[in-house]
């Protein structure tokens, strides 16, 4: 009841094109999220899935139906802002149902269907406050209890935790984890933060300038990269990136390996280093190493280790786990 | 972190300066109120000084709702006033929403056009608008000045509305659409009642030059069943003689509407309901 089908969608802002050309499947109930860094395109092409902007050319589909030329109200979708965008004369009760109200429900069927929702999300105690009165996590909520209300095909998320504190943000984000499971509804989620990615999606969009680089399920991304910007973007501390040469690697043009996929040794290893940094997190030690052969190294110990500055350690690289990438940056299997 | 402190010196300065300017603006309020109590001569010998027992006169106003039909003159003005003002701030809010949402051809064209009217003074055309007016035979009729009056206003308002519209958040209109409010409902149930404060604004900017305005009534409606308050104050004021005790009566009596107006909207502007909108 919720799948999406994107064809060749293109989208220019006078001479500039934001979207160079997007091709995308999205099954029925799956949790799909967009990601890449800022400015490339995808709160825009959530915009273009809404109906909030029109593309330059390609199609739309939800559930088949080609809806381009469908305002956004008759799209069958829902969708959750930033910055919540809730309506600030409006009581949580009114800002959840107005959705519906505008369909011309009957008043029975939008007071049962916002009372669902909101004990979905805690919110009973809430729903005569205005939004002025509420936490930004309750805002939030509320955000979403407005998108549950109008039971759509496909839910958009914009964002939605960016403008939460850290603690609130987990909460949040199991809360729509949770959602997902118990609606089993489709849904699009834009962000920058990967880890959001990761956790949530069954299936990630990497995009990068307009053009889609990758899409795959988290683990795939994580494990096959297939170009040196997903392998980059996915994975934190980012991936380490070696000049081939320098390894004597004729074929590929830059080596990569993630820095949880290294070993160090003060006693002896293939590349030879000292420490120029070191960072405690508790469950992980993350060091920074200026090595003879590949220059500045990221490696990320598990557990707390004793090393440092100065120190000279030998690193070890897990051969099977790295990443060949040729000329054109594609990588090389 | 707390303010810097400022010095009592440099704080008395400010205050001071602050009395003197509200001292120098209501001075000439003042004596107008307190003249119009007195007795011809005493406004004359005594100009400064307040009703005394022997001075004190309500003559002026007896004379002023006597002569004349003081009480219609009033009802046109405010009419007048009202009706322009809403007609301002209704097509003013509706062109500053157009300019501020909509990409269209010539967006900045009409922008600028429409504050040209900021700049050039409408009483420039007035020989072009009371031909017009005579031609549509609205010559002596409240409309004329009704629709002047709203030509007038709309440059500032749509000038200052599309500025404030154009902080209105963008996710809270996408989200009035999603939820499947028109164009119009989003502008007049989401857009409208945050930008309460800016038509507060337009609206006392707008309403002071209405009010006190005796060019168009004099020359578009001069006729005794639609004289406004400044154009009836004026059949006191002679070339030779001047009833000035009626003439100071009937400018106190004039204040007062206009108070009250200026109360009304200035409680608007306090109010803030953004709060909590977006964050």
């Amino acid at each position: 009841m919720g799948s999406l089908n994107l064809k060749s969608i293109r989208k220019a802002f006078g001479t500039h094109e934001v979207l160079k050309g997007i091709d995308l499947e999205v099954k029925d109930g799956e949790f799909v999220i967009f990601v890449g860094p800022s400015g490339c395109g995808k709160s825009t092409l959530l915009r273009v899935i809404a109906g909030l902007e029109d593309a330059t050319s390609g199609s739309v589909q939800i559930d088949g139906k080609e809806v381009i030329t469908t305002p956004p109200a008759k799209r069958g979708i829902a969708m959750v802002f930033q910055s919540y965008a809730l309506y600030p004369h409006l009581t949580v009760k009114d800002n959840m149902g107005l959705g519906l109200k505008q369909m011309g429900a009957p008043r029975a069927e939008v007071d049962a269907k916002v009372g669902k929702a909101s004990s979905m999300l805690s919110l009973d105690p809430y729903l005569a406050r205005r939004p002025a009165e509420l936490s930004g996590g309750q805002r939030q909520r509320v955000a979403i209890g407005r998108a549950i209300v109008r039971e759509p095909k496909l839910f958009l998320f914009d964002e939605p935790l960016s403008n939460l504190d850290a603690a609130l943000r987990v909460n949040t984000r199991l809360e729509i984890a949770r959602l997902h499971r118990s609606l089993k509804a489709t849904m699009i989620y834009v962000t920058h933060d990967q880890v959001e990615a990761m956790t949530l999606a069954d299936k990630i969009v990497v995009l990068n300038a307009g053009q889609i680089e990758q899409v795959g399920s988290p683990m795939e991304l994580y494990s096959k990269p297939a170009n040196v910007f997903v392998a980059g973007f996915i994975g934190s501390p980012q991936m380490n990136f070696i000049e081939a040469g320098r390894l004597g690697d004729g074929q590929a043009k830059t080596i990569g390996i993630r820095p949880e996929h290294i070993t160090l040794s003060r006693e002896g290893g293939d590349w030879k280093g000292k420490v120029i940094h070191v960072e405690h997190l508790g469950a992980d030690t993350i060091l920074y190493l200026e090595t003879e052969v590949t220059g500045l190294l990221t490696v990320r110990l598990f557990g707390e280790h004793r090393y440092d500055v100065d120190d000279v350690v030998y690193a070890t690289p897990d051969r099977a786990l790295m990443h060949r990438f040729g000329a054109d940056d594609r990588v090389q299997r | 972190m707390s303010k810097a402190r400022v010095s009592p010196l440099r704080s008395g300065f400010v205050h001071l300066v602050l009395a003197g300017y509200t001292v120098i603006a209501l001075f000439p309020v003042l004596l107008t109120i307190l003249n119009s109590f007195k007795d011809r001569n005493a406004i004359f010998r005594t100009p400064l000084a307040p009703p005394t027992a022997s001075t004190f006169s309500l003559v002026g106003y007896e004379t002023v709702l006597k002569q004349g039909d003081f009480v219609g003159y009033f009802q046109n003005s405010l009419i007048v006033t009202v009706v322009s003002i809403f007609f301002v701030l209704l097509f003013g809010a509706m062109a500053a929403f157009a300019l501020s949402e909509y990409r269209f051809r010539g967006n900045t064209m009409m922008g600028l056009y429409l504050a040209i009217g900021i700049m050039i003074p409408i009483r420039l055309g007035t020989v072009a608008i009371l031909q017009g007016m005579v031609a549509a035979g609205l010559v002596n009729t409240l409309t004329a000045l009704i629709l002047v009056y709203t030509a007038q206003g709309l440059p500032l308002a749509i000038f200052i509305l599309s500025e404030f519209m154009r902080t209105v958040s963008d996710d809270l209109k996408n989200a009035g659409r999603i939820d499947g409010l028109s164009e119009y409902a989003i502008f007049f149930r989401l857009v409208l009642p945050l930008v309460r404060p800016a038509m507060a604004t337009v609206a006392v900017f707008t309403m002071i030059p209405i009010w006190n305005d005796l060019w168009f009534p004099l020359i578009l409606a001069p006729g005794e069943a639609t004289k406004t308050v400044t154009l009836g104050s004026q059949v006191f004021i002679g070339q030779f003689v001047t009833n000035w005790n009626a003439v100071l009566s009937a400018l106190s009596l004039a204040i007062f509407p206009v108070l009250v107006l200026y109360v009304i909207f200035s409680r608007q502007l306090i109010r803030g309901i953004t709060a909590g909108a977006v964050k």
